[in-house]
């Protein structure tokens, strides 16, 4: 009774195409984004916001990037932590030889430089596809990690291989560095990230989300029709990098503070955002959401329990964890192959009916 | 011959030994994508579980040791892992696969990876993850003929290697062309559904293949391990294959082969000749950009089935 659309007449084409054509729909999303932007803020401390908040924000970015490429246009792709890499030294190099430039312009213009190299390791997607791409775009993953480690330029020749963002204001509050409060950053990235999945959103439901879809369920078909592979192709690839490389500006600027390119954007990151995107579903931006959500929790959950619940020593609990992650995603795709995003939606059909079984 | 011919006939013969190394893990991948279709991400981990399992049968201080008191000869510990192998495949078609038929390729990818974190976390646990120095009899160092012969330095064990890959080859194209049961594997490999409509049980061909790529996995970590120890950057080699697959094709056994001869000279020659034009280092991408330059003339690799699409 209590999720029925039955009564919510749609007078206009608007009404009937808006994103949240429920009012029930409408109104939780409201109450999510006011607790998100009022209730958080107040409770957040450092612990919340380096280990959950933040990592959530950027690899939920990263994801909705990913399930663009992936999920929507069917390019599978394995360089996502080189990606990640290019936003994050973008960011970098543009922090310190413009100091002042308004933060907001800096990861902007990160992703577009992310774009602009997305494009160019998307091309062999033109000629070769499934699992032969999936290997090409590894090229790029260890292209430019090699790159940002072996080029000095890129770390302002800093002796130590590590990058380390500098301080930066953002309307006179301090969002990045050690001085900046947990408030500050959270709502920095959330922001962002709001206000680009509402994009995504948008993107996807539009032409060019459409052709990218058409390609994606069979791509000669989508030519037939008259969709160009190329501009789809390669529009899916720049977008799709434009949002893996905010999210890595975000992810180095605003979480870590301090990145080493080996380590923080290795082929673990790729795989991680593509596990986000299976577990929470392929080809929805909300799973993405949600498989963030499931895949920066998990760890830390599974890691309490072991070692602060049954005592088990850090070191074993670390492999316990490899190994359940690994567990639950073959579960998970046995179980839902279509992901957290598929659950969600059986869940408010189910809610339709509720309390009679048909 | 001049100094400066022998070493680059020695960097060949490096890269070639280096390229054999590659072959033994990237036939493995190409076993199991041919008979499901499956491409195994799991692969070099499967070469770490078999290295970790065989060092505990015959290495003092390894489990046998540890709980009865004497270690295995090294045939007896061979064939057991073999046997472990099996039932690693078994439990993998038992537990994973079974549940996934007629999945996209994607999932089942997936999956592997998910099988991947699985092998390598039970590994770790049940094996511990110091690195372990795997010594089977295997001869170690120069080999004094060739040194003497052709003034060439070229590593024992990496000789053995290839013949091991040669007879390995051998054997199982014997086993692919005369026997019933590769008879069976091609036909899964052909079309599943025609397969199945003559009476041929996947399931049982999915245990089997996955054996063998089980036992081609042993065989590749028994080298590995020799030459630079059990450790966990074994698993790691499978990424080192993915270029020689896609050079030779995913789907051709001789491919893996010559692809990984190509990957092993190209990259021993571009680390030698061009690496200092970049300063060094080059190996860990160069093999992935020379496939890639590959595909954008032949997107099926060397020796892959042409790929024919129908609307």
């Amino acid at each position: 009774m209590l999720y029925r659309e039955t009564g919510q007449f749609k007078p206009t084409y608007q009404a009937d195409q808006a994103i949240f054509p429920i009012a029930q729909d409408r109104w939780f999303i409201t109450a999510v984004l006011a607790v998100a932007f009022l209730v958080v803020p107040l409770l957040i401390d450092d612990y919340w916001a380096n280990a959950i908040f933040l990592p959530f924000l950027a690899y939920a970015l990263a994801a909705i990037g990913l399930n663009i490429l992936t999920g929507y246009c069917g390019q599978v792709s394995l360089g996502t932590g080189g990606f990640m890499a290019v936003g994050a030294f973008s960011a970098f190099k543009l922090m310190t030889a413009f100091p002042d430039l308004n933060f907001i312009i800096v990861v902007i213009l990160a992703g577009g430089v992310t774009a602009l190299v997305g494009v160019l390791f998307g091309l062999p997607s033109l000629r070769i596809k499934g699992f032969y791409l999936a290997v090409a775009t590894l090229a790029a993953q260890f292209f430019l990690v090699w790159l940002f480690n072996k080029v000095g330029w890129f770390i302002n020749y800093n002796a130590t291989g590590q990058v380390t963002a500098p301080p930066v204001e953002f309307f006179g509050v301090l969002i990045i560095g050690p001085e900046a409060t947990p408030p500050a950053r959270y709502l920095f990235c959330l922001a962002f990230v709001a206000v680009f999945a509402l994009a995504a959103k948008n993107i996807v439901r539009g032409r060019i989300g459409r052709s990218w879809m058409a390609i994606r369920d069979m791509d000669i078909a989508a030519e037939l029709i008259g969709i160009r592979p190329l501009e789809a192709k390669l529009s899916a690839f720049a977008v799709s990098s434009f949002y893996v490389g905010m999210a890595g500006a975000l992810y180095f600027a605003v979480w870590l503070g301090a990145a080493e390119p080996g380590e923080a954007f290795g082929i673990e990151q790729s795989f991680f955002v593509l596990f986000i995107i299976i577990v929470g579903g392929l080809g929805s931006i909300l799973g993405s959401f949600l498989g963030a959500a499931f895949m920066v929790l998990m760890p830390i959950l599974l890691k309490n329990f072991m070692v602060n619940g049954i005592g088990v020593e850090v070191v074993t609990a670390k492999h316990v964890e490899i190994t359940t992650m690994g567990i639950l995603i073959v579960f998970f795709l046995i179980v839902e192959p279509h992901g957290l995003a598929r659950l969600w939606q059986i869940t408010k059909e189910k809610l339709r009916l509720w309390p009679f079984p048909h | 011959m001049s100094p400066d011919f022998l070493f680059f006939l020695e960097i060949i013969v490096s890269g070639l030994m280096a390229g054999v190394m590659y072959s033994l893990v990237a036939l493995g991948f190409v076993l199991i994508f041919k008979a499901s279709g499956i491409f195994n991400f799991a692969q070099g981990v499967l070469c770490l579980f078999a290295a970790l399992a065989l060092y505990d049968f015959i290495a003092p201080g390894g489990w046998v040791d540890r709980w009865f008191g004497f270690t295995l000869p090294v045939w007896l510990g061979i064939i057991m892992t073999a046997g472990v192998m099996v039932i690693v495949a078994w439990l993998i078609e038992r537990l994973v696969l079974r549940y996934l038929v007629n999945q996209a390729p994607i999932i089942l990818f997936m999956a592997t990876i998910g099988l991947a974190y699985v092998l390598e976390g039970m590994g770790d646990i049940l094996f511990g993850s110091d690195v372990k120095p795997l010594d089977i009899g295997l001869p170690q160092g120069a080999s004094d003929y060739m040194l003497d012969t052709f003034g060439l330095y070229v590593e024992k064990l990496e000789i053995v290697a290839a013949f091991v890959a040669a007879a390995l080859v051998a054997v199982l194209a014997v086993f692919f062309q005369k026997t019933r049961i590769g008879r069976a594997l091609r036909a899964v490999a052909d079309d599943h559904q025609a397969a199945l409509s003559v009476g041929i049980s996947l399931r049982t061909i999915w245990v089997i293949v996955w054996s063998v790529a089980g036992i081609v996995a042993m065989v590749a970590g028994i080298m590995w391990g020799s030459k630079s120890g059990v450790q966990f950057s074994l698993s790691l080699i499978a990424l080192k294959a993915l270029p020689v697959l896609i050079l030779g094709g995913f789907t051709s056994v001789p491919g893996a082969i010559i692809g990984g001869l190509i990957i092993g000279v190209g990259e021993k020659l571009a680390e030698i000749y061009v690496g200092p034009l970049f300063g060094g280092a080059i190996e860990n991408w160069f093999a992935y950009m020379l496939a890639l330059a590959f595909l954008l003339v032949r997107p099926q690799g060397l020796f892959g089935e042409k790929i024919i699409e129908r609307v």
